[in-house]
């Protein structure tokens, strides 16, 4: 050992507090010092577990769902084995045991409802310095008889939800044991399946942890609203049929044993019946856990064991195990603090929570049962809207302790910070919870008038200074800009309300209206204009801008409305109604560089060229002397042409059958391709076919900002469809979808949109994606920023997409074939205009005068720009 | 200079048909060496302001998009987008910032340039 000083940290589970572990060791620069490996017993990295039921059934259910889309860390000291079991902790040797199965291999119903018989793998023994235990906690299956049967699960990962929703397929009907949080997740998971959904709770209410028996009761009426059947005060007695599940026999709680049963029906029972920490591996090596479960750690989340942690929902600081994500994140952070000799501590937590549940706002914050001594409780019900809400306030009225919401939880994002700042109430204090027109605003989702420290994204732990801080100070515009610079909102989501508030209070109190207008010329935006010009039929920017602007408009607002026209119209961007319009580059179909002169960039689709193809490119680049260089783009570009020399060299590009590029537009740019299975020996599809058939068909469509599109023939992905706007990737079955990545300044990885396709499917879902884009995207939104920035998200594109939610889909694809079939090459219809010619000059009055500025050097064989003496100016603002 | 100069006598260049610059579009020309944006604007307005744009040292000036800012009609350069104004050359984004602007004659439908005006 020892011939370096770095240390080793291993962290046993890749779950979310794991991963959140795994995230801060980066950030706060850990890792300058140790090592991080992380075994994680899951087949995939480490997913967003809460969000579970929003995703279900969804084609990338488990992809969309990711923590760490791509499963791997930018930082290489943290690595991460996925699919691989920590089974020992020897604490003398400072040594862990992994057992690595074969991918594939378990069974996933039994893997999660039985002991873990993982298959015999690879073992190996690895080094720590630092232990971390973030084994998470696993579904409490109660010992009914008959758990073991076909039909019966948990619910606590995707295998569970794939296993469920097979189960399904052949089911009519499902029962969940456990009526709380977790239990009406599930149902809310049956509901979505299909199911006829019967929640069967012991105690006398639903979420008897969280609410009273009037919420309870509230809570009820509205899920038997959506047909699930609520049966509370009910014990199970056995699981009835043969092999497989047929049904429950379940008798009142409090009866004697042999007293009456009665049977529901059902194929499917999933057991939500509480969660209990997997802190074995601890007890196996004689750590101390707590009575009801979970490794007792002290404050900073230590064992008795120096070099071993605790943290997460496998945890007991204190002697509590807390089993929501957002305790287990601050722990994470605690240790991460620890190792770095940090103070922090973890002193317990805040345990509110706000849920849709079955689409029914549900928030428990405080002490909502009035624990306290003295408390006192203000109620209000209203039973024809369903909504209840409680208030619990110290004895001289003057604080909040806690309280209930069911129905209408939108005061939860200013009730709840006054909890934990000890923001004195108001005189009235009824008049928080009593509906708006009766009094008093809160403001609803408030935020405002809370106080500085308050917090309002408890998942992430984020204050309201942090989040104006965030607007102020570091130039947040957005509630996706402060999600991103924050974390807040980005785990639940309940404090988005709060925080959209936030940033737009900030802005209104500086006396800025957000303002989202394109530029001087026109308050509206781009979307707002494009639909404009739809419904009037404009074709010309002085009509819009007469009717819908002011002013003739500028370099933001000429070339964005340029776009919009080329979208809904097939007309060539150079005629004159337009070409004043045109970007720089788009007025000579061509990218101007630093001194003037222009590049030439030839479309090759795909990126597939014939050797005649390069002899011709090398022979018009030898003839005009221009610089020669392959591009990003799997295409050869040509630098230092003259604007006169522009129709010369495309000329003979034409004759040889080259098209524009699009080098210069706001349009599609290229479709990288790989070998594909032509030639590769992994490939499963022709690739470079597909890429070649989507640049030609998209090639010229003008859109919101460039698009680029890749296409990979396997899963080794190397042609980074990924990394573009759109990227797929071929499978056994056919084509996987990705959209919404680029490279950039801010990269992107593009994520699933729908898998499997066929080629015709696959053209139709990328048809609407693509039109739907450049109807509604903002102005310079490449389609990642687009996805962030829509309401719903990769969600609702899909709905639009795939779904055809909006019933646009014919009209999308439509509009995409006039495309397709309006299309003509820029390049060849220009040189066919002498109209269109005559701009391609330099001096008007000397047409044979070289522009006396450009100048050239030769370097490595080729030329190169000599920069022009610059006046000496200030810098550009 | 403080004589008036005349559009008849030889120091003023003729440039091109008034119609060959496109409404809200420029051209480049070379006037006594030196290389001069002339714009059209939507009121038919004709303004000559020098071609090489300060910040790049390019001469492009021409090839910009013309509209507007507030009540000044601009172009904006090709090049890192700063705004002129074309009535006195003023860079809008950066008030140390100008470029020369020329007499303009229209006569026969032609545009002819002349001096460089002096920056008051
Ligand atoms: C020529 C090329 C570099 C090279 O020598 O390889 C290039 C050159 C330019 N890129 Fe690029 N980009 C080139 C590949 C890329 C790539 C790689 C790729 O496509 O695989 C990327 C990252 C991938 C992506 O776009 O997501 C890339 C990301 C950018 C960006 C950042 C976009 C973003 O969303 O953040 C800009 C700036 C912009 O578009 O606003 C940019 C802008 C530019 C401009 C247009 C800047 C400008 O206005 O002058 C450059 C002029 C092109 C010219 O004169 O021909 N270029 N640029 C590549 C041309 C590819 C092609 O065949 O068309
Ligand atoms: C359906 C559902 C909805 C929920 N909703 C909410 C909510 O709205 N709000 C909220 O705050 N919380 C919610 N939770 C709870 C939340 O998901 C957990 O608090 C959180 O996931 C705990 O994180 P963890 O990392 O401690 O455990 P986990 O996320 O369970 O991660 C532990 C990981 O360790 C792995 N592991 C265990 N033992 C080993 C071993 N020996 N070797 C290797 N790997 C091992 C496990 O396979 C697992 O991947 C919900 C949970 C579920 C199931
Ligand atoms: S992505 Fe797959 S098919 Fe394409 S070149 Fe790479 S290994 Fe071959
Ligand atoms: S409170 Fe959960 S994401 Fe902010």
């Amino acid at each position: 050992m020892g011939t370096t000083s770095r240390k080793r940290i291993v962290v046993v589970g890749h779950g979310m507090v794991g991963h959140r572990f795994a995230q801060a060791a980066v950030e706060r620069g850990l890792t300058e010092t140790h090592d991080v490996v992380v075994f994680g017993e899951e087949p995939r990295a480490a997913y967003d577990r809460v969000g579970l039921t929003g995703w279900f059934g969804h084609a990338d259910g488990a992809e969309g769902l990711s923590l760490l889309p791509g499963g791997e860390y930018d930082d290489p000291r943290v690595r991460l084995v996925v699919d691989s079991v920590v089974t020992e902790i020897d604490r003398a040797a400072q040594t862990v045991t992994v057992v690595s199965p074969p991918p594939g291999s378990r069974d996933v119903r039994q893997g999660a409802l039985l002991d873990q018989q993982s298959q015999p793998g690879t073992v190996t023994i690895h080094d720590y310095d630092v232990l971390v235990l973030a084994t998470g906690a696993a579904p409490f299956v109660p010992p009914v008889e008959g758990r073991g049967k076909d039909g019966c699960f948990v619910y606590r990962t995707i295998e569970d939800l794939e296993a469920i929703q097979a189960a399904s397929l052949t089911a009519t009907s499902g029962v969940v044991i456990g009526g709380g949080l977790l239990g009406l997740e599930a149902a809310n998971a049956l509901v979505q399946l299909g199911l006829d959904t019967h929640v069967v709770e012991m105690a006398p209410r639903l979420m008897p942890v969280q609410l009273d028996g009037a919420a309870g009761a509230t809570l009820v009426r509205h899920i038997e609203k959506l047909g699930v059947k609520v049966h509370t005060g009910v014990l199970t007695e056995e699981i009835e049929g043969g092999e497989a599940v047929t049904g429950l026999r379940v008798r009142q709680a409090g009866t004697e044993e042999g007293a009456p049963t009665t049977v529901i029906e059902t194929q499917v029972v999933v057991f939500s019946a509480g969660i209990r920490p997997r802190d074995a591996l601890a007890r196996e090596c004689d750590l101390e856990t707590a009575p009801r479960g979970g490794v007792l750690v002290d404050e900073q989340c230590r064992t008795a064991d120096p070099h071993i942690f605790a943290i997460g929902e496998c945890a007991a600081p204190g002697g509590t195990m807390y089993g929501l994500v957002a305790p287990g994140y601050a722990m994470a952070e605690v240790v991460v603090d620890a190792l770095l000799d940090g103070p922090g501590t973890f002193t317990g937590a805040d345990m509110s929570t706000k849920l849709k549940l079955l689409g029914v706002d549900v928030a428990s914050f405080g002490d909502a049962f009035a624990a306290t001594d003295g408390a006192l409780e203000l109620t209000y019900a209203d039973a024809v809207s369903g909504v209840y809400k409680k208030l619990v306030v110290t004895e001289d009225g003057s604080r909040l302790l806690g309280g209930i919401l069911v129905g209408d939880a939108s005061a939860y994002g200013i009730l709840r910070p006054m909890v934990s700042s000890g923001l004195a109430l108001p005189d009235n204090p009824e008049q928080l919870i009593l509906p708006a027109s009766s009094g008093v605003s809160t403001g609803s989702t408030g935020g405002w008038g809370m106080p500085d420290e308050a917090q309002v994204c408890s998942c992430n732990d984020v204050t309201k200074a942090q989040i104006i801080h965030a607007v102020a100070e570091e130039g947040c515009e957005t509630v996706a800009d402060v999600k991103q610079c924050t974390r807040a909102g980005t785990t639940c989501g309940s404090c988005v309300p709060t925080v959209k508030n936030l940033v737009e209070e900030h802005f209104a109190s500086l006396g800025k209206v957000v303002d989202k207008g394109l530029c001087e010329h026109f308050r509206l935006t781009r979307q707002e204009l494009f639909d404009v010009v739809a419904v009037h039929g404009y074709r010309r920017f002085d009509d819009i801008v007469e009717a819908h602007g002011t002013g003739r408009g500028c370099d933001v607002c000429k070339p964005a409305i340029a776009s919009i026209l080329a979208s809904q119209t097939s007309t060539h961007i150079l005629e004159r109604e337009t070409v004043g319009l045109q970007d720089t580059n788009d007025k000579y179909l061509a990218n101007i560089q630093r001194n003037g002169t222009y590049s030439v960039v030839p479309r090759i689709p795909g990126g597939e060229i014939t050797p005649e193809k390069l002899i011709v490119i090398g022979e018009v680049a030898r003839d005009y002397g221009l610089y020669t260089k392959i591009t990003g783009g799997q295409r050869i570009d040509l630098f230092g042409a003259r604007m006169e020399q522009l129709p010369q060299i495309w000329r003979r590009l034409v004759d040889a059958g080259f098209e524009s590029g699009h080098a210069y537009g706001k349009s599609l740019r290229t479709v990288k391709s790989c070998v594909g299975s032509t030639w590769c020996r992994y490939g499963v599809q022709d690739s470079v076919g597909l890429a070649i058939a989507l640049e030609l068909r998209y090639r010229g469509l003008r859109s919101p900002h460039k698009l680029k599109g890749g296409v990979s023939g396997c899963a080794r992905e190397c042609a980074e469809a990924r990394g573009k706007d759109f990227g797929v990737i071929a499978t056994e079955k056919g084509w996987n979808l990705y959209v919404g990545g680029n490279g950039g300044a801010n990269p992107a990885h593009a994520r699933l949109l729908a898998g499997d396709l066929d080629t015709e499917t696959l053209l139709s879902y990328l048809d609407r994606f693509l039109m739907y884009y450049v109807r509604t995207a903002d102005r310079l939104q490449r389609t990642s920023t687009w996805i962030e920035h829509l309401e719903g998200g990769l969600e609702r594109v899909r709905e639009v997409v795939v779904d055809d939610a909006l019933g646009l889909g014919a009209e999308l694809e439509a509009e995409m074939a006039r495309h397709v079939g309006g299309y003509a090459d820029e390049w060849a219809e220009t040189l066919a205009d002498p109209a269109k010619l005559e701009r391609f000059v330099t001096f008007v009055n000397a047409p044979d005068t070289p522009d006396p500025t450009i100048e050239f050097t030769t370097e490595r064989d080729q030329i190169q720009p000599i920069a022009p003496a610059l006046i000496p100016v200030g810098a550009p603002s | 200079m403080t004589a008036v100069s005349s559009p008849w006598i030889s120091t003023w260049v003729e440039v091109c048909a008034v119609d060959s610059i496109p409404l809200e579009g420029g051209v480049a020309a070379l006037v006594h060496g030196a290389a001069v944006a002339v714009f059209r604007t939507y009121d038919g307005t004709v303004y000559a302001i020098g071609n090489v744009d300060p910040f790049s040292g390019a001469s492009v000036l021409s090839r910009g998009i013309v509209g507007s800012r507030g009540d000044a009609p601009v172009v904006s350069s090709p090049m890192y987008k700063q705004a002129f104004d074309l009535r006195t050359g003023q860079c809008l984004d950066d008030a140390s910032v100008s470029v020369a602007t020329y007499d303009v004659a229209i006569m026969d439908d032609h545009v002819r340039v002349g001096s460089a005006r002096e920056v008051p």
